[in-house]
């Protein structure tokens, strides 16, 4: 039936597949249930991430829709503030994350020439975990009183007011914070251990570079996370005050330890992202990417001052003036690091030969958007600017412009340049450059008024606002609607028709100027790749042997 | 809980009918749009609002500073980048250069941002630090938000004492819940029914914290936002150069009230405010008890009790017996003199050098049933009575 779902029933006409003969590999349900291979455990993460990026995307157009005109319309504030609050715990724990997990499923392995991940069992469990979670997170609509309702960010005390729908939102993070971890752990010890012969450290391709550093971060803060959630749990149920003030907590360290996890976090979503900018850029420009080590160093730092940096988010709640001063300059630092990036990935098109192929149409498009959403978070990180601007609209656009504009960008951009590696199937050009400029332009509709929304003072998570927002928030509304649109015809124009196989047969390296280990195996890549180390040249990109 | 949820999940499909009905009606009547509000957001505004104070005027001055150094940075880089892929495609002919490393421009470009950065953190610094000075205030308001509404307490300065509680206009939020926002007024869900008031050109030092869940009191047009943390308090400051009507709104989620308890302040002058605060003390003195009326011992001696523990029991003790250096009252001389006027005195204008601090913010009332209650309390058993009307009179001396 289809290239990708159908691996281990026509495996043996796979080239390279036959010297090892027959594969006894479960079927049916059966091998995605028991599935220990990396690239089957990709596709689930990679399809799992899209079912919650439409979920997460219904619900975003509920909230748009309530918001299209002043006056409550289609939902009740209880209801409004449900939305939001589910919008951003499945967009953020749904889908960003575990479609960044799948790439690194499929990719970490392939890029780096080793069998499989460490943890095969593993690696199954931290998937499937998934799914409870994600059950419960969906689920919590149905439950009394509705889903929780106070903010992705789950600020105590409201939390202790929120119905049993919020204990099994905890659990659910939970779950999904024993699955990162896990994948974490996976991630590293592959990439430590099992690198072919050759690919030394500084050799390796940018994308496993930026997830190795993502996993340290993971496992850093998800503990930090279910720490938090766990001592909300025990103010709601178990008699403590870690955050009530009714019994002497400090509802601010909510907060506190909530950002220290919840800013690495941010880098978690789009650290993966600038490593596969990293890729194709120089794929598309023919030349080999600037500055390979600065790459990895500003990477490196952008990670290690995530953890100094927490407090930016709490700059209204009063903390002494010093402790401001030390945040905001912290904050401003990354800046530094990031503007390095950027300035890399523009001498690395500088002089080159480039073609605009979806995947370069989407990393640039992620260049010139995500820079937007770095900018504004530079004015944002400016305390006096900030106590305007926090919690306004202005907010909203700016991590959307990072992490819509920023990690989804670069998520497509990965999915168009790696998906004939994946299916063996060449999309459609001219759909994925519909896609692309239907994407961004109705990205911009939607999110660029917000800019003007939050400098004119209106706040966020708001089931309805004074008149004049609303020239700004219907066009917000109509663009959204585009925007939504165009993700249901990405997955129905370019995806599905792939993982049918439908569309022209894709060769073993379908973009010219790409390099890396990926494009060393065959389209589809096998069930099993690098069984042996292969034999790497000096460059650590192509196998000699 | 449960039954209302159901309810709004069923009544969509008919919602959404009267919504496409709404959307006509609101392409239609897009000429009867509404006006800007004056202190409140403009229709379309894209900016910050016009500033009241020096630091609004101060952070407009770093939005916009910020705007232009990074819109010029972003029109370079991307100058560069777009000139690139204009001129270096494969289609135009282009062959890839084979450069990819130099140690020289790495430096360059990581160390001008670095300094362009510091440039940009100096100027903000300074107003950092002027924003959170908030000493020296010439009137301090604390402003409590409860679920869903916030309450103003006028702990110092002029109209100290004064205190109410201010919530969005009931016609408003019905109309929000109407869905039919064709008649909105120009000031839709800003709307309060008691403002907050402050003179203009006086340093107001806003002490936040609230009853249940954070809230966050935020103005606009004073540069100002800050949460509201139950079991804390916070604080911020602002000096109205201009007088008018400014408002703002909640700014952290706060449960599902959360769009529906904004903030109105009144800036008036200085007269104007003075004539404000003595009206609103005549109608707080109006609800309260006349200190004309004349009382019997036992009724006030009761109220007296209670002010009594709640005032006065800390300190000199339930038995009246004092503790270590606060004097006894049980048989104090002073207490059982049968003139009234000494212990008058010390209640209203205090005594050790404030050890023993004035209570002249307690109510006629509340005085003479005090001192009427130390007077007859343990073994004072004098008898003595003292009218409201005799504190009316020792205040006036």
């Amino acid at each position: 039936m289809s290239a990708v779902l159908d691996h281990p029933a026509t495996a043996g006409g796979h080239a390279g597949h036959e010297a090892h003969g027959h594969h006894h590999g479960p079927t049916g349900w059966r091998r995605w249930l028991f599935a220990t291979n990396h690239k089957d455990i990709g596709t689930l993460y990679l399809l799992f991430a899209f079912t919650m990026l439409m979920v997460g995307g219904v619900l975003a157009l509920l909230i748009r829709a309530e918001l299209f005109q002043p006056g409550l319309q289609l939902v009740n504030p209880e209801l409004f503030n449900q939305l939001t609050t589910m919008h951003g715990l499945i967009m953020v724990f749904g889908a960003i994350m575990p479609a960044f997990v799948g790439f690194a499923n499929w990719m970490v392995p392939l890029q780096i020439g080793a069998s499989d991940m460490a943890f095969a069992r593993m690696n199954n469990f931290s998937f499937w975990l998934m799914i409870p979670a994600a059950m419960l997170l969906v689920g919590s609509f149905a439950m009394p009183g509705g889903a929780p309702a106070a903010g992705w960010t789950l600020y105590a005390p409201l939390t202790l007011q929120m119905g049993p729908s919020m204990d099994a939102g905890i659990f659910a993070m939970h779950i999904l914070g024993a699955s990162s971890i896990m994948g974490s752990i996976n991630i590293i010890v592959t990439i430590l251990n099992m690198r072919a012969p050759g690919m030394t450290l500084m050799k390796m391709p940018m994308f496993a570079w930026t997830w190795l550093i993502t996993a340290y971060l993971l496992i850093a803060v998800m503990p930090v996370l279910a720490g938090a959630i766990t001592m909300t749990l025990t103010d709601r149920h178990f008699g403590t005050s870690f955050f009530n003030p009714a019994g002497g907590g400090d509802p601010v360290m909510y907060q506190h330890i909530f950002w220290f996890f919840g800013h690495p976090e941010v880098y978690i979503m789009i650290l993966p992202a600038f490593g596969i900018i990293s890729q194709i850029v120089p794929a598309f420009a023919r030349k080999k990417l600037f500055g390979y080590a600065s790459m990895v160093y500003a990477t490196s730092s952008i990670a290690i001052l995530s953890f100094i940096v927490w407090a930016h988010h709490m700059f209204t709640t009063g903390m002494p003036v010093t402790g401001q001063l030390f945040f905001m300059y912290a904050t401003m630092l990354i800046s530094v690091p990031t503007a390095v990036k950027i300035f890399n990935w523009v001498a690395t098109m500088w002089r080159g030969s480039m073609t605009f192929e979806t995947p370069m149409l989407f990393a640039v498009g992620f260049i010139f958007v995500f820079t937007i959403g770095g900018f504004t978070g530079l004015i944002l990180a400016m305390a006096p600017i900030d106590i305007q601007l926090q919690d306004t609209y202005y907010v909203v656009a700016h991590f959307h412009y990072v992490l819509v504009a920023g990690s989804l960008f670069a998520l497509f951009a990965g999915v168009y340049y790696w998906i004939p590696k994946w299916t063996g199937v060449m999309y459609v050009e001219r759909r994925g450059q519909i896609h692309f400029w239907w994407s961004l332009i109705s990205f911009n509709i939607t999110f660029f008024p917000m800019h003007f929304l939050g400098l004119a003072g209106m706040p966020r998570r708001y089931a309805d606002y004074p008149m004049q927002f609303a020239d700004f928030n219907a066009i917000a509304s109509i663009g959204a609607l585009g925007f939504g649109l165009a993700q249901v015809f990405f997955f129905v124009a370019v995806v599905w028709p792939c993982m049918r196989g439908n569309g022209a047969k894709a060769p073993q390296k379908p973009w010219d100027g790409a390099e890396g280990l990926e494009w060393e195996v065959p389209s589809p890549a096998p069930f099993h790749t690098f069984e042996t180390p292969p034999k790497l040249d000096a460059t650590a990109t192509r196998v000699i042997g | 809980m449960r039954l209302k949820q159901v309810r709004t999940m069923k009544s969509i499909p008919h919602k959404l009918a009267s919504v496409l009905l709404l959307a006509g009606a609101w392409v239609g009547s897009a000429a009867h749009a509404v006006a800007d509000l004056p202190g409140g957001p403009a229709v379309n505004q894209l900016n910050l609002h016009p500033p009241v104070t020096r630091i609004a005027e101060e952070q407009h001055f770093l939005h916009w500073m910020m705007l232009i150094i990074c819109t010029v940075i972003f029109v370079g880089v991307f100058s560069v980048m777009f000139y690139s892929i204009w001129k270096h495609r494969k289609s135009q002919g282009a062959k890839s250069a084979n450069f990819h490393e130099s140690v020289t421009v790495e430096v360059v470009w990581t160390v001008i941002p670095f300094l362009i950065v510091i440039g940009m953190a100096l100027p903000a610094t300074k107003v950092l630090v002027a924003q959170k000075d908030t000493t020296n205030a010439d009137l301090t308001i604390k402003t409590t938000g409860y679920q869903w509404k916030w309450g103003y307490d006028y702990l110092k300065g002029e109209g100290e004492g004064l205190s109410f509680i201010s919530t969005l206009d009931s016609s408003h939020r019905a109309m929000s819940n109407s869905g039919n926002v064709a008649n909105a007024p120009v000031d839709y869900l800003l709307k309060v029914d008691h403002p907050l008031v402050v003179p203009v050109g006086k340093k107001i030092r806003i002490i936040t914290t609230a009853n249940d869940v954070i809230h966050a009191f935020m103005v606009p047009a004073f540069g100002i936002k800050q949460d509201a943390i139950p079991g804390f308090v916070r604080d911020t400051w602002f000096r109205a150069e201009k007088v008018g009507d400014y408002y703002g709104q909640c700014a952290e989620l706060c449960g599902k009230e959360h769009a529906y308890m904004p903030i109105h302040v009144k800036v008036l002058s200085a007269g104007d405010y003075s004539q404000w605060v003595q009206a609103e003390q005549k109608k707080a003195a109006a609800k309260l008890d006349d200190p004309a009326k004349v009382w019997k011992l036992d009724e006030l001696v009761k109220r007296g009790e209670k002010v009594y523990a709640a005032n006065c029991a800390a300190c000199h003790q339930p038995n009246g017996k004092g503790a270590g250096p606060i004097k006894p009252l049980d048989g104090s001389a002073i207490v059982k003199d049968v003139d009234a006027v000494k212990q008058l005195q010390v209640v209203l204008g205090g005594a050790a050098n404030g050890a023993m601090p004035a209570w002249k913010q307690l109510s006629d009332t509340d005085l003479a049933a005090v001192v009427s209650y130390t007077k007859n309390a343990w073994s004072n058993k004098t008898g003595q009575l003292v009218q409201p009307s005799a504190v009316v009179a020792q205040r006036g001396k």
